[in-house]
């Protein structure tokens, strides 16, 4: 093996290690970090660690500090930016709950991050609630509300507004669900 | 015709009502579009040479910025409807409110790729704990410090509590009887009108004591035994005693009055500085 083939085989390791595992309160890692540990070429590592996970059906996933998504980011937005390991593919409903999530808890937050969606992107919490409560039951609508929130999906400000989180932003493709949603016969 | 200050009355009434619609259209997210910028500006515009008073004049800004606000939200309203993401929210809506829940579940998973992320023990982290444990003292060692000490159970007499300062020597309600007597005998002593200057019945030989009389005072007041008279040009402040104690309705609003009772404001109290 050449040298550089080592270095990057080594580097790539390292990435793993630090994408796999929870370092922070939140998942991912900052540009800033991966810069610090694997040198200026990161999203070259990056890059061939994509291609790596892609037989295993998974992604390195990058949400930008701004919610629109850049096409050719500086390297001061990819700094900033969070690069996340996630699922490539698609899940279906039965290893969704093999996850952790019970079917309601899902559906609910389906539910909360279409009709924010709608609402174009910001929602009176009792009006979500509201929604929710026709589905689930009444005593669980504002656990589940908050839950929602801790996990980093919704975040809430000081008027009671819902909005969309980096959580979100990072692993629901916003487009694909309302398409598909609208799509549905309900 | 309509006097002045009807025309006045009306104008405000008008511009508190563009006011609410447009905070009610920022905070429940509605179409922006629901108001009509050229009308409401057009009311502002016809009442503004009645303003005179300063309350008006911000009235009428507040109007503006506020019609203001919904423009910007008319143009981020527009700018959202020409992106790809832009759907008819109505029309979303409904789907929600009649979708079943595993066909949400169903749709949703196809657009959901949830983050992988372990929390697991290393290697590292097991050597780390390790250096940890060998340096963490034992625990008799580490809790011998803040080892309570034993105390034997007994009884207190009252006079031991009083004495510990732990209960007062009176009952609160004879004490405040007392002080609220104390109050009406130092106004007749006074003479002249029914009430004493505020500092003047609290001010006493030692600041501790200041601050006791201070404290009893405010229950004074708020148990309607006295009044405080604040006359805020000449920065005077009495207390009134009344004759009887007054039972307090709910037919007036009631104020709290805040009183800094500072270490410096008796002492200039002592030299005969403050009222």
């Amino acid at each position: 093996m050449s040298k550089r083939k080592a270095a990057y085989a080594s580097k790539i390791k390292r990435a793993t290690h630090m994408l796999f595992y929870k370092r922070h309160a939140k998942p991912g890692v900052k540009g800033w970090e991966l810069r610090k540990t694997l040198g200026s070429d990161y999203p070259k590592v990056l890059k061939i660690l994509d291609d790596y996970l892609k037989g295993l059906d998974l992604q390195v996933k990058t949400v930008f500090e701004e919610e629109v998504q850049t096409e050719k980011p500086t390297s001061d937005q990819l700094d900033k930016a969070r690069f996340f390991i996630a699922l490539r593919g698609e899940l279906t409903p039965k290893e969704a709950k093999m996850i952790g999530w019970r079917v309601d808890d899902l559906a609910g937050l389906a539910i909360a991050i279409g009709y924010i969606i709608s609402k174009k992107g910001k929602a009176p919490r009792k009006d979500v609630e509201e929604l929710l409560r026709e589905k689930l039951p009444g005593w669980k609508v504002g656990l589940n509300v908050d839950r929602y929130i801790r996990y980093g999906y919704i975040t809430e400000d000081e008027n009671e507004q819902l909005y969309l989180d980096w959580r979100t932003r990072a692993e629901v493709d916003q487009k694909a669900l309302i398409d598909l949603l609208l799509r549905t016969e309900a | 015709m309509q006097s002045k200050k009807e025309q006045e009355k009306l104008g405000r009434e008008k511009l508190q009502r563009i006011i609410e619609t447009c905070r009610s259209i920022e905070g429940r997210s509605l179409d922006p579009f629901l108001i009509d910028i050229n009308e409401n500006i057009g009311t502002v515009k016809k009442y503004f040479p009645e303003w005179k008073i300063p309350e008006d004049l911000c009235l009428d800004a507040e109007t503006i910025h506020r019609l203001a606000s919904i423009i910007k939200l008319q143009s981020e309203w527009v700018q959202h409807r020409s992106t790809s993401l832009y759907t008819d929210p109505f029309l979303l809506e409904d789907k929600l409110r009649r979708i079943e829940k595993i066909e949400m579940i169903k749709t949703f998973v196809k657009a959901w790729r949830p983050i992988i992320e372990l929390e697991q023990i290393s290697v590292h982290s097991l050597a780390e704990a390790l250096r940890y444990w060998e340096s963490l003292l034992p625990i008799e060692e580490r809790w011998k410090e803040i080892a309570p000490t034993e105390v034997g159970l007994g009884v207190a007499s009252r006079e031991q509590l009083v004495n510990e300062r732990i209960l007062g020597d009176k009952a609160f309600s004879e004490e405040l009887e007392n002080f609220w007597q104390g109050l009406k005998n130092q106004v007749i002593e006074k003479g002249g009108e029914a009430k004493i200057l505020y500092w003047d019945f609290i001010g006493a030989e030692t600041y501790e004591e200041t601050v006791y009389r201070a404290f009893m005072t405010s229950f004074l007041v708020t148990y309607g035994y006295a009044t405080l008279e604040v006359h805020p040009l000449e920065e005077e402040m009495f207390i009134v005693p009344y004759e009887k104690p007054t039972e307090k309705t709910a037919t007036k609003q009631l104020v709290s009055i805040p009183i800094a009772v500072s270490r410096e404001d008796w002492q200039k109290w002592k030299k005969g500085e403050l009222n």
